[in-house]
């Protein structure tokens, strides 16, 4: 919250400044050192997408970018089909295929950036735009922002 | 808060061994030759017997921080390659009876350092001292392999900047599941943290989330001392050697209260936040 101020008033810190930096460069460092975990969670993804709408899975693409304050995992999966007579086999929030969704890409944005987003998630509209899913990410940790202003 | 920093001794074969502990950081300049020229000497000032093994072949310096250059007739290659024996090679301390240094070879490459040899070779010193202290060379190549591979537990150095906190990060990973590092942090400017111009210990432990074995503060006496070269641990009245200190008993096993450094403000300073009590941070 304070940090937050801070930006507001352009008065970060360098030592914040670098916690930051390092933060966000450990986070890649680390993904870039996990290609079987990376391959894992793409194997993963697909079989929880699969099990509402069929997917190209040649031309799935999934990466991760560096962005003004965070990291994100993008990822580009086109769906191809989507069964009418949706069957929830998954647990949870069984999600509502649109059928007008064909070939929509989904991407899926992982966030772990504990700064503060301007922008709440958006309530998922019901068209065919891409859905956006935030998550807090495992990733690193969110703790210990530093320092209590006097 | 602290951790205690004890690791029961290595018992093999009924015969009690020391400890070989490899100080390394991946990044250069960090401070490992100096923290291990003052970790060093701090043992032995507690009566231990330590031997010093300058593992950064070709770029030796170990000897120069503990003022034995011109004691050096063999190194660790001499040894490995049965040139010299072990004995002829160590260089005992100006200062200390039970603190030797084994001196890197300056003209050969890490390249020519064989594995298996160093380890035999670190065994044997481990026969012979309570502590042997590894210097191990930037990087996380050959020559921190083979400064590694004798070694039961490591100490990474880190000061507070991106660039030496990442590289500790990565070498922690390389080193795996056989140590667990503790973190020396070396280098902190208080001041400059209070102002929120650099990372604080908890900034970096955050990260690195080591057990945290000390913290050296930029002082200038730590340049003095090398330029002399004559280890601060030597001595008894200033700030940073006592911080040595504190880790050398860490390391033995005591429980130190956790390290704390101190705020040294400048009047200018005291008069800085006296008037212009701004938001800092």
């Amino acid at each position: 919250m304070i940090e937050f101020i801070n930006k507001l008033f352009g008065r970060q810190n360098s030592g914040a400044t670098a916690k930051e930096r390092l933060r966000l460069v450990l986070m890649s460092d680390h993904l870039s050192l996990a290609p079987e975990m990376i391959e894992a969670m793409k194997r993963d993804i697909v079989d929880v997408i699969s099990r509402y709408v069929e997917i190209d899975n040649s031309k799935m693409d999934v990466h991760f970018e560096h962005q003004d304050k965070s990291l994100a995992m993008l990822a580009n999966i086109p769906i191809t089909g989507v069964a009418r007579n949706n069957p929830p086999g998954g647990p949870g929030n069984g999600s509502k295929a649109d059928d007008d969704a064909q070939a929509a890409s989904a991407e899926a944005r992982a966030e772990s950036a504990p700064a503060p987003q301007a922008a709440a998630p958006k309530p998922q509209g019901s068209g065919n735009g891409p859905r956006r899913k935030r998550k807090k990410s495992g990733g690193a940790q969110a703790q210990g922002t530093p320092a209590p202003a006097t | 808060m602290h951790q205690p920093a004890v690791e029961p001794l290595q018992d093999s074969a009924g015969k009690t061994l020391g400890r070989a502990i490899v100080i390394t950081s991946g990044k250069g300049g960090v401070g490992k030759t100096t923290t291990t020229a003052n970790l060093g000497t701090a043992l032995a000032k507690r009566g231990a017997s330590v031997a010093l093994v300058d593992a950064d072949v070709g770029l030796r310096n170990l000897d120069i921080v503990m003022g034995l250059e011109s004691r050096v007739k063999h190194h660790v290659l001499d040894v490995l390659e049965e040139t010299a024996t072990l004995d002829e090679a160590l260089v005992r301390d100006k200062h200390s009876q039970t603190l030797y240094l084994l001196a890197a070879a300056q003209t050969r490459e890490k390249d020519d350092v064989d594995t298996d040899k160093m380890i035999a070779l670190i065994d044997s010193l481990r026969e012979r001292f309570d502590y042997v202290l590894i210097d191990c060379p930037a990087g996380i190549e050959k020559g921190f392999q083979n400064a590694v591979a004798g070694a039961q537990e490591a100490i990474v150095v880190c000061t507070p900047e991106v660039s030496a906190v990442r590289d500790v990060d990565r070498v922690v990973g390389l080193l795996g599941n056989k140590f667990t590092p503790q973190l020396v942090i070396n280098r902190l400017r208080p001041a400059l943290v209070k102002k929120g111009k650099m990372l604080s210990v908890d900034d970096v432990n955050s990260i690195l989330r080591l057990p945290l074995l000390g913290v050296i503060a930029d002082e200038p006496d730590v340049i003095v001392s090398t330029n002399k070269g004559e280890p601060l641990a030597l001595r008894n009245d200033s700030q940073t050697a006592s911080a040595y200190h504190a880790i050398a008993a860490r390391i033995a096993g005591e429980d130190v209260p956790a390290p704390v450094v101190e705020q040294k403000e400048s009047f200018m300073d005291k008069l800085g936040n006296l008037f212009g009590g701004r938001g800092k941070r």
